[in-house]
């Protein structure tokens, strides 16, 4: 690295505006990171935390079934083929539907759960709801002020609330939770939506196949939460094009400047230095620079990211959100370096002896 | 024998025929000696530094650096060989723009696998040595004169300590004194470092320094002449 780090002190300005480019590529990658995971958690984190392993969709006699919590519907038949299944765990039949919450200070959306009490989100305040009664998220309870012992109105009917749980939430909205005959009575529905099964030994192939059901993990279940998989899908894409263009850019640089340098590759292949050794060094420059870019808008995104997600947008903030754009970053914008500099092997270091500079 | 070339043959391609560029060349240097080869442009001056700098490789004949055959060593061999045994004072100064005049050589030792740090001190003698003296050393190329570049272009070549250095028109960017005085500092470390020194020129006045002169025309080197 001796020459490289030479060569980046030299020509500071040129280096530092490819780094301010990696900087902000890697920003607005890490706000999208933070975005992506604040809207996936807003999206399904009721799903996602789930105390079940995997959760069965169920759909209607003579038709297929399909991963969507809107057109799935499990009958009694088939939650009780399941629970009667050897070998099988922990099987719970569960509801959800969007519907309005209404207190003393206001109606706010909701996403109404009926299940039984084993998979509620942690109780933090208050027990597990019974028959008329509701559990609401610590958010709801705070922006609707209420508690426990409140009276709310939940699709028209009265519940009192007997919980305040941990926060959790379904197609943006904040989920409260009911048992299933309430939750029935509260929605219309006729029957639950799906079914969270701890499989154990069981052949659930099988019993797909014997009940018209699908069965998929907790994680590809998300994909069943209306508009998910459009809204991470978009999100994602922006990712990926944002890392190919990162690649491309950086790439791009170290062409030109690769080309820049030609003159004084050759002089230093003439004077004994190997290919090899010019492309560590040139790739060693890349590194440096991509990491120190790629590390200050780590910083950056990290620092906005607090701020936005204390101003109450839908953001996560991790080390994972910091840290695989830094490193996918610095891998992808290497690639597109090291493709720039393979070229090094062609210079003549010929070209150095009597050659007008 | 520092430097020995055997009939040496080497044709380009030029169209459907091929050019000779050096044609049957024969050239031994002895450690210590400093020889000068003139001619005119095209007479394969710069083919035959290019072939003993082991850059191009001859279509017959042999070359041996340090009586080590060229033509028996693969690539990395070769580049290996041009960095432990050959130096190469270049036309221009051919300096890396970003470093210091003592970066410079301390690049060559980083090649060789050798710390910048321990050979610093080294550095800076070998300057001194060729006159570059006065802070000069931590002046990067566009803060020197041509003369001080090419007095950091020989220290680099010698950096290595080469048994071999080879020197191209090393005063095409000079004027006479300053020429002359570069040429007069080659005759010198030629000496004092023993190595076997071939000096490519098309400027006949500056020949007196040499302890031989041979003179290329036509890819051949004619009868030497008295220096």
């Amino acid at each position: 690295m001796f020459v490289a780090l030479r060569d980046i002190r030299f020509a500071k300005g040129r280096f530092a505006l490819m780094g301010a480019v990696v900087t902000l590529i890697t920003t607005l990658v890490v706000f999208l990171y933070g975005l992506t995971g604040g809207l996936a958690s807003a999206a399904s984190s009721s799903i996602a935390q789930l105390p079940a392993k995997d959760v069965v969709f169920g759909a209607p006699q003579g038709a297929a079934p399909e991963v969507s919590f809107s057109n799935s519907g499990v009958s009694p038949q088939q939650e009780q083929a399941f629970a009667d299944a050897p070998g099988i765990g922990r099987v719970e039949s569960f509801g959800v539907a969007m519907s309005r919450l209404t207190g003393d200070s206001g109606a706010t959306s909701v996403s109404v759960f009926g299940a039984p009490a084993d998979l509620l989100p942690p109780v933090v305040s208050g027990a597990a709801p019974q028959a008329g009664q509701v559990a609401v998220g610590q958010k709801v309870a705070d922006d609707s002020k209420l508690h426990v012992g409140a009276e709310v109105s939940v699709g028209g009917r009265t519940l009192t609330v007997s919980a305040i749980t941990a926060d959790r939430s379904y197609a943006h909205a904040p989920s409260v939770w009911t048992t299933s005959a309430t939750w029935a009575e509260v929605t219309g529905a006729r029957q639950p939506n799906a079914l969270a099964v701890d499989p154990g030994s069981a052949d659930l192939a099988a019993l797909d196949k014997a009940q018209n059901t699908e069965t998929v993990s907790r994680d590809a279940a998300l994909a069943g939460i209306d508009g998910y998989a459009a809204e991470q899908g978009s999100l994602q894409m922006i990712q990926g094009f944002l890392f190919a263009v990162s690649a491309l850019v950086v790439g791009a640089f170290f062409t030109v400047w690769t080309v820049q340098r030609k003159a004084d590759i050759a002089v230093l292949k003439a004077v004994g230095a190997s290919s090899g050794y010019l492309i560590r060094d040139a790739l060693a420059q890349a590194v440096a620079m991509l990491a120190a870019g790629a590390l200050t808008g780590a910083l950056i995104g990290f620092a906005g990211g607090a701020v936005l997600g204390g101003s109450g947008m839908p953001f996560t903030l991790g080390a994972a959100t910091v840290a695989v754009p830094v490193v996918v970053m610095v891998l992808l914008g290497l690639a597109g370096a090291a493709l720039a500099v393979r070229r090094i092997t062609s210079v003549d270091p010929l070209t150095a002896l009597g050659a007008n500079r | 024998m520092s430097l020995l070339l055997s009939e040496v043959v080497l044709t380009y391609p030029d169209g459907d025929r091929r050019l000779t560029a050096l044609d049957g060349v024969s050239l031994e240097v002895a450690p210590g000696e400093f020889t000068a080869v003139v001619g005119p442009s095209g007479s394969g001056k710069s083919s035959l530094l290019a072939v003993a700098a082991t850059l191009l490789t001859p279509d017959s004949g042999r070359v041996l650096i340090g009586g080590q055959d060229a033509a028996a060593l693969n690539d990395k061999q070769r580049t290996a060989l041009r960095r432990d045994r050959i130096g190469i004072v270049f036309q221009q100064s051919n300096l890396l723009a970003s470093l210091t005049a003592v970066e410079q050589l301390q690049a060559v030792a980083h090649l060789r696998g050798e710390k910048p740090r321990a050979v610093a001190s080294r550095a800076e003698s070998l300057l001194a040595s060729v006159g570059l003296t006065d802070g000069k050393q931590h002046r990067r190329p566009h803060q020197l004169s041509g003369g001080e570049r090419q007095r950091v272009n020989i220290a680099r070549a010698l950096f290595a300590e080469p048994s071999v250095l080879l020197v191209d028109e090393p005063t095409s960017a000079l004027d006479h004194e300053r020429g002359e005085q570069i040429v007069g500092l080659l005759a010198r470390i030629t000496r004092e470092h023993g190595t076997a020194t071939v000096m490519v020129t098309h400027d006949k006045a500056q020949l007196t320094a040499a302890d031989r002169v041979l003179e290329m025309v036509d890819g051949r080197l004619a009868e030497a002449v008295a220096a």
